[in-house]
């Protein structure tokens, strides 16, 4: 009859592999495998498992991921971001305006940008922390007041709503090959060389490889997942996201600073979707007063196949990342493997659904809720 | 013996509501308080007045002996005050090594920057749980899979840990079944021991009367004064927390079982 000796059954019963479940990467885990023996056994010959084709993919990824942690550490920290998509796009337009139509150096319009879509963020989690509305009313908001300045904006300047020519402005500058280019050219001039991957047979680019190096959007991707996950898991800090994710007033109770920790997840939220911006508008060379429409979804869609609990308290960025990789290889798989393109949307809301079922069913795991 | 806390005439006003009409009441290292008092007594107004969330109306609380000014809670944490709260108390989704160091996260160097340093957390939480008479599966064990009188005792080894001088326990056994309820107030016994000073709060009259060495009882923001233990019958602390003559009357019709 007393709890406490059924508790401990219910601890002892515990297997191997149910103790092996409870990880919130499992989901991801589970997905990626499934999702590439798919496209190996129905694409595997259609080219998108060679070199172009793999950065093609990982590429697309990439652009998920690093949204994906800036919306998994906030999310985990018990907030969300719906303001991420119109940050993308309010970002590159900022970029164009500043580096453009005013003709500052592209370093200078870069930074200043980075200022104010971080203050923007600033602006979104004092709000929540000092209101106490909900973050889901309060983003929604900026969501709407942002993606009317990207197009006011431009507009009022240009009389259009795409600004060309950051590519031309951005020429010599340094910080353009810190947000584009790629990096490793030798090495893939020599795996090009040495007849590991193709090299293009005829035009200006002859002898050059089809794949000339990493983009830095990867290697941004990578460096934010692995700063993300060290962040939530081998700092204080970490403990205080989960904490004010978990309980926001037992985290204050122990001497949690949840407003700052709150308020500085926003800030690095709107710091990813300025990186994504300015990635994207180094590659496209413009900006349009279009760009970063539903990422937030997608964003958040990633994380919670990663694992993480819409309510907060729990989840992975490395899960986070996996669910952005299932993406990628998806939007491009299908193409590789000659599907309707449209289907990726459908697949996206069946993936989500099994996402969230199998998350709730790991919750009740870890917290023995019945 | 020197009191740990001096409470002297606390008043409490919230607007114009008195919550808190001069209560005074001191309390000693190595022993339980028992703060009886029915729902809206003042028990919790005067529990948040020690641990530094209120700021008393008038009135002086002394801190070992010096006035004491406590803005913020963490300052009266920082001093040794800490309160464990009936269902606030821990993260049931994080791990109870993660929850034990919750605000007070150990860290170590490396390369000049500080991370978590999660051996000496979890060596600790485990042998500090062992203490307890709690046997982990593992310091990753999320607290949600612990019972709710376990998750009690985890919070009160977290103060007693953290060096706690005054552990001010909020209801902690109200929520609990039998059992729980026994470990609990074992754990309480075993606090007191090492000289530290519990405030026990609780609206159950045999609870406070297994551990207690004193009793404050609070009706109406006012207290009716202290007994100690063996000084004061059960029933008379019961009819002094309801006000005495409508419980009599209630209680004869439920036969005597409130």
């Amino acid at each position: 009859m007393s709890e406490a000796v059924k508790t401990d059954e219910r601890v002892r019963e515990m297997s191997k592999l149910r103790q092996a479940m409870i990880r919130p990467e499992l989901g991801g885990i589970v997905g990626t495998v499934a999702v590439f023996t798919f496209f190996i056994l129905f694409a595997g010959n259609s080219g998108m498992f060679n070199a172009q084709g793999v950065m093609n993919w990982s590429t697309v990824s990439a652009q998920f991921m690093i949204i994906a942690v800036g919306a998994c550490l906030l999310m985990i920290a018990g907030e969300f971001d719906l303001s991420v998509g119109s940050m993308i796009g309010f970002a590159g337009m900022m970029v164009a305006v500043f580096g453009v139509t005013l003709g500052w150096p592209m370093w200078l319009a870069v930074i200043v940008t980075f200022i104010i879509c971080i203050a923007f963020g600033a602006l979104n989690g004092y709000i929540v922390v000092r209101t106490g509305l909900p973050s889901f009313i309060v983003t929604l908001a900026t969501l709407f007041i942002l993606r009317g300045f990207t197009i006011f904006i431009p507009q009022t300047l240009e009389r259009k709503t795409i600004i060309g020519g950051i590519r031309e402005a951005a020429e010599g500058d340094w910080i353009a090959s810190i947000f584009g280019g790629t990096i490793f050219k030798g090495f893939f001039q020599w795996l090009g060389d040495m007849g590991v991957i193709d090299v293009f047979s005829r035009g200006n680019k002859m002898g050059q490889p089809v794949v000339d190096g990493i983009p830095m959007l990867l290697v941004w991707a990578i460096g934010l997942v692995v700063l993300g996950h060290i962040l939530l898991t081998r700092t204080r800090f970490g403990n205080w996201i989960y904490a004010a994710g978990g309980d926001a007033q037992a985290a204050r109770y122990a001497g949690v600073p949840v407003n700052r920790v709150k308020i500085l997840m926003f800030m690095f939220t709107a710091f990813c979707a300025t990186v994504f911006a300015v990635c994207q508008v180094m590659e496209f060379g413009s900006a349009g007063a279009d760009r970063g429409l539903l990422k937030e979804f997608e964003a958040i869609i990633a994380v919670v196949i990663g694992g993480a609990l819409l309510t907060g308290g729990y989840g992975s960025v490395i899960g986070a990342a996996l669910g952005a990789l299932i993406f990628g290889v998806v939007q491009q798989g299908l193409f590789f493997a000659g599907v309707e393109s449209s289907l990726f949307r459908v697949f996206l809301g069946v993936i989500l659904l099994l996402a969230v079922i199998l998350n709730t069913y790991i919750r009740r795991l870890i917290t023995g809720e019945r | 013996m020197q009191p740990i806390i001096q409470m002297n005439d606390i008043q409490k006003h919230f607007g114009s509501v008195i919550a808190l009409a001069g209560v005074t009441i001191d309390f000693y290292p190595g022993e339980c308080h028992c703060l009886l008092g029915d729902n809206g007594a003042g028990k919790s107004t005067f529990i948040k007045t020690m641990s530094g969330v209120h700021k008393p109306t008038s009135g002086d609380i002394l801190f070992e002996g010096q006035p004491m000014h406590f803005s913020d809670p963490r300052d009266s944490i920082a001093a040794g005050i800490a309160t464990v709260y009936q269902d606030l108390a821990m993260i049931p989704l994080m791990s109870v090594s993660r929850n034990f160091f919750m605000g007070n996260e150990p860290v170590k160097k490396r390369a000049g920057m500080s991370f978590f340093d999660h051996d000496y957390a979890n060596e600790t939480t485990m042998s500090e749980m062992r203490k307890m008479g709690i046997n982990l599966r593992g310091p990753d064990q999320a607290v949600g899979t612990l019972s709710g009188g376990e998750r009690q005792t985890v919070a009160i080894a977290r103060a007693v840990h953290f060096g706690a001088k005054v552990l001010i326990l909020d209801e902690p056994t109200s929520a609990l079944g039998v059992r729980q309820t026994a470990n609990v107030l074992a754990t309480v016994d075993k606090v007191r021991k090492q000289g530290i000073s519990v405030v026990f709060i609780t609206h159950n009259v045999r609870h406070a009367m297994a551990v207690g060495d004193r009793f404050t009882v609070l009706n109406r923001g006012k207290t009716y004064g202290t007994a100690n233990k063996g000084e004061i019958t059960p029933e008379a602390l019961q009819d002094m927390m309801a006000g005495g003559q409508e419980l009599a009357t209630l209680e004869g019709s439920l036969g005597g079982t409130v």
